[in-house]
C-alpha cells in the first residue's frame, strides 16, 4: 500500500500518532484533541539524547518531553527549512499513553537476527532496517521476532520496500498468528532524518511504533542497544516536530533460550569461534564445577563474616540457613537468642 | 503431521545441481562414504529453533522448519532457518510448497542463503523415529545429497544443556528406500539392521565476531540463571516417561511379530496345500491313464494359490530403532 520510494522532502503524510511519555513526565500533558498539523518529516528531528556525547537535546526522557528541548539539531543536508521546535513551552499535545508502558522486552534471537542481516547487507549500504514483531501487554511490549526489509538510502532520498514488508509479515503470520507489527529496527549509532521518514511509514502499519537501534559500528567500544518511541514536540497550533524519546530495554529469556545463549556464548572463548556440543558426561562435569564455584563463594562469605571483615545482613543469613539445612532446633535456638537480646536492649 | 514436500522447481533443482557434484566429489572412504562429516550451525539458527518451539509447540506437538545454508567441502553449514506453520485443519487450502517458495524468494532479497539444506523437528522425549520422518528425510536426501534433519529436544534442553542432534540416513538405507521394497528378502539382501538406519553427524556451533560482541553485551546486562536440573538425582519423572514410551514400542513390536508369524504360518500351510494338490493331480492322471482318458491339463498352481503378501518390515525396523534409542537415553539419564 505504501509507495516504495519517496523523496525525503515533502510528503503529505497523515500525522504520525504521537506518543505520550506521560507516565514519567512531571508536567501535566494537556490532552488536546488531535495534533494540529501533520508533522512535516523533514524538519530537524532531535536525534536522541542520553549517554552518547553526540550533540543532542536534553538527555532526560521525561524532561525532554516536558521541557523544551533545546533547539533540535538541524542536520546539514536537510533541504527543507529547518524548523526548530519552539522554546519554553511545556509538553505538546499528547493524545494518549504509550501502549504497554515504557519497557521494551527483547529476546536475544532478535539481536542475533539483526546482527546477521547487518553482516549480509548489500555493498555500499551503511545500515540495514527491518520490522519488529511481537506482542503488547499491559506493562510492556515484548519483541519476539523480526525480519529485515530491503531499502535504499542515499543523501537525500530513502526508499523502503513496503510491499516486501507486508508479504513477509503475512508469511510470518501463518506461523505465529499472535504477532503484531510493533515497529522497526535500524543498525547504526545515530538517528538520522531518514529515520523519521521510515518511522512514519511504519506508523501506518502499527499504532505508535517502536524504533530500535543496534550500534553495529561499535562506538565507544560497545554495541549499544536502544529503543525509542516518537513524540511530537513544539508549539501546539504551529508546526510540530518529531522527537525520539528513549525507552527502557530489558532482555527477556525463556529458560531454554537462556541455556542456548549460554552455550553460544562459549564461542567467545575459543580461538576459531567454534565449539562442539558437549556430551552428557561433560555437561554433568560442567554443572558440578559451577556448583562448586558457587559453594566456595558462599564459604568465603561465611568466613569473612565470622572473622568480622564483612558486616552481615539479616536476609542473607536467613536465606543461607534455610538452604544449607540447619536442623530445626538450632534454628529455633538462634532465633530465641535473638529475641532475648532484643528484649534485653529494651529493658 | 504433514510429510514435508521440499521445494519442487527451481530451488531444489539449482541447489542439487550446485551441491551435488561438490558433495559427491568429496565423499571418500569411511563406513558409508557419506557426503557430510560435520555440521556447522550458526548461533542464530539455534536461537531461532529454540524460540520456535517455545512459542508454537506445546505438549506432544512437533514443530518443524526448514534449514538454509550451504555446503563447504565436507562440512554442511547452516546459516539460517525458518519455521513451517503447523498443519491446521481449518486451513485446508494452505499450500506448503508455495509458502516455502515465497519465503525463500523473500529471503534471497535480503541476501540470506536460500539453498535448502535440510529440515528440523522438535521431539517429545526422543521418540522421533517414525515412518513420516523416514519418508521426509528420504525425499530430502534423495534430492539434496547432503541434507540432514536436526532433532531438537526441548525437554532435555530445559534440564540444563542444549540437546540438538543431526541425523542422516545411511547409504544402505537409502538404497533400500529407493527400491521401495520393504519385504524381508530385500532387507536381508541390503544387510540392514536397526542399528544402521540413521547416522549421527557431529555438530559444531560457530559465530561471527560481531555476534560474539553481542553476546558479551548481553552477558553484562542479564542475570545468570543456571539450571542445574541435570545434576538432580530425582529424575524419576523422565525415567518414567521414557519407560512408558518403551513399553508402547514393545507393544507395537509384539503386534508386528504376531503378524510376521501369521505370515510364515500361512506360507507353510499354502506350501502344504500345493503339495497335496499336486499329488492328487498326479493320482488322478494316473487313474485316467489307466482308463485310457487324456490327462487333465496342468494348471498353473500359482494362480490357484496366491502367495500371501509378506509384511513390510520397515515399520518393525523403525520400532526397533526407536527402542534402541530410548534404551540408550534411559541409560544415559541414569548415569
Amino acid at each position: 500500500m505504501a509507495t516504495p520510494a519517496a523523496p525525503a522532502s515533502a510528503s503529505a503524510a497523515t500525522p504520525a500518532p504521537a506518543a505520550a511519555p506521560a507516565a514519567a513526565s512531571p508536567s501535566v500533558p494537556v490532552p488536546s484533541p488531535t495534533p494540529a498539523s501533520a508533522p512535516a518529516p523533514s524538519p530537524a528531528p532531535a536525534p536522541v539524547p542520553a549517554p552518547t556525547p553526540a550533540p543532542a537535546s536534553s538527555s532526560d526522557a521525561a524532561a525532554a518531553a516536558a521541557t523544551t528541548a533545546a533547539p533540535g539539531q538541524t542536520s546539514a543536508s536537510a533541504p527543507a527549512p529547518a524548523q526548530t521546535p519552539a522554546q519554553s513551552l511545556p509538553g505538546p499535545a499528547l493524545p494518549g499513553p504509550f501502549p504497554g508502558g515504557r519497557v521494551v522486552r527483547l529476546h536475544p534471537v532478535i539481536l542475533a537476527s539483526i546482527v546477521d542481516s547487518y553482516e549480509r547487507r548489500n555493498e555500499g549500504a551503511a545500515r540495514v532496517i527491518g520490522t519488529l514483531l511481537g506482542t503488547v501487554d499491559k506493562h510492556s511490549v515484548e519483541v519476539t521476532n523480526c525480519f529485515s526489509v530491503p531499502h535504499n538510502e542515499s543523501e537525500d532520498e530513502v526508499a523502503v520496500d513496503m510491499e516486501f514488508a507486508k508479504n513477509m509479515y503475512e508469511l510470518h503470520k501463518k506461523v505465529s498468528p499472535n504477532e503484531l507489527i510493533l515497529g522497526w529496527y535500524a543498525t547504526g549509532h545515530d538517528i538520522t532524518e531518514h529515520s523519521v521518514l521510515i518511522h512514519e511509514y511504519y506508523s501506518r502499519e502499527a499504532p505508535n511504533p517502536i524504533h530500535l537501534t543496534v550500534d553495529t559500528s561499535l562506538q565507544n567500544g560497545r554495541m549499544s542497544i536502544k529503543a525509542y518511541v516518537s513524540t511530537l514536540m513544539g508549539v501546539p497550533g504551529r508546526t510540530m516536530g518529531v522527537m525520539f524519546t528513549p525507552l527502557t530495554v530489558k532482555y527477556a529469556y525463556y529458560d531454554t533460550e537462556r541455556i542456548g545463549v549460554d552455550l553460544i556464548m562459549k564461542t567467545c572463548f575459543s580461538p576459531n569461534r567454534v565449539i562442539g556440543l558437549s556430551s552428557d558426561l561433560q555437561q554433568v562435569g560442567g554443572a558440578s564445577a559451577r556448583i562448586q564455584d558457587a559453594l566456595s563463594t558462599v564459604l568465603q562469605y561465611a568466613e569473612d563474616v565470622l572473622s568480622g571483615k564483612v558486616s552481615t545482613g539479616n536476609t542473607l543469613n536467613h536465606f543461607l540457613m534455610d538452604h544449607v539445612g540447619f536442623p530445626q532446633e538450632v534454628k529455633r535456638r538462634i532465633h530465641a537468642e535473638k529475641i532475648i537480646k532484643r528484649i534485653e536492649c529494651l529493658i | 503431521m504433514a510429510s514435508r514436500k521440499e521445494g519442487t522447481g527451481s530451488a531444489a533443482a539449482s541447489s542439487s545441481s550446485t551441491t551435488g557434484p561438490a558433495g559427491k566429489g568429496k565423499s571418500k572412504g569411511g563406513s558409508g562414504d557419506s557426503a557430510v562429516k560435520q555440521v556447522q550451525i550458526d548461533g542464530l539458527v539455534v536461537l531461532k529453533i529454540i524460540k520456535h518451539y517455545q512459542e508454537e509447540g506445546q505438549g506432544t506437538e512437533v514443530v518443524q522448519g526448514v534449514l538454509l545454508g550451504l555446503v563447504v567441502e565436507d562440512r554442511l553449514e547452516i546459516t539460517n532457518c525458518f519455521p513451517f506453520p503447523q498443519h491446521t485443519e481449518d486451513d485446508a487450502d494452505f499450500d506448503e510448497v508455495q509458502y516455502q517458495m515465497e519465503m525463500m524468494r523473500s529471503l534471497r532479497h535480503v541476501n540470506i542463503d536460500h539453498l535448502h539444506v535440510g529440515w528440523y523437528q522438535s521431539t517429545y522425549y526422543g521418540s522421533f523415529v517414525t515412518r513420516a520422518l523416514l519418508d521426509s528425510q528420504f525425499s530430502y536426501q534423495h534430492a539434496i545429497e547432503e541434507s540432514v534433519v536436526l532433532i531438537y529436544d526441548p525437554i532435555k534442553t530445559a534440564q540444563g544443556s542444549l540437546s540438538l542432534k543431526a541425523y542422516r540416513l545411511t547409504p544402505k538405507l537409502m538404497e533400500v528406500c529407493k527400491e521401495k521394497d520393504f519385504s524381508p528378502e530385500a532387507l536381508k539382501k541390503g544387510n540392514i539392521t536397526f542399528e544402521h538406519m540413521f547416522e549421527e553427524v557431529p555438530i559444531v556451533i560457530k559465530n561471527s565476531h560481531l555476534i560474539n560482541v553481542l553476546m558479551w553485551e548481553l552477558e553484562k546486562k542479564s542475570a545468570v540463571a543456571d539450571k542445574h536440573e541435570l545434576l538432580s538425582l530425582a529424575s524419576s519423572n523422565h525415567l518414567g516417561k521414557n519407560l512408558q514410551l518403551l513399553m508402547d514400542r514393545v507393544d507395537e513390536m509384539s503386534q508386528d511379530i504376531v503378524k510376521y508369524n501369521t505370515y510364515m504360518r500361512n506360507t507353510s500351510k499354502q506350501q502344504q496345500q500345493k503339495h497335496q494338490y499336486q499329488q492328487r493331480r498326479q493320482q488322478e492322471n494316473m487313474q485316467r491313464q489307466s482308463r485310457g482318458e487324456p490327462p487333465l491339463p496342468e494348471e498353473d498352481l500359482s494362480k490357484l494359490f496366491k502367495p500371501p503378501q509378506p509384511p513390510a518390515r520397515m515399520d518393525s525396523l523403525l520400532i526397533a530403532g526407536q527402542m534402541l534409542k530410548i534404551c540408550r537415553d534411559t541409560l544415559g539419564s541414569m548415569k
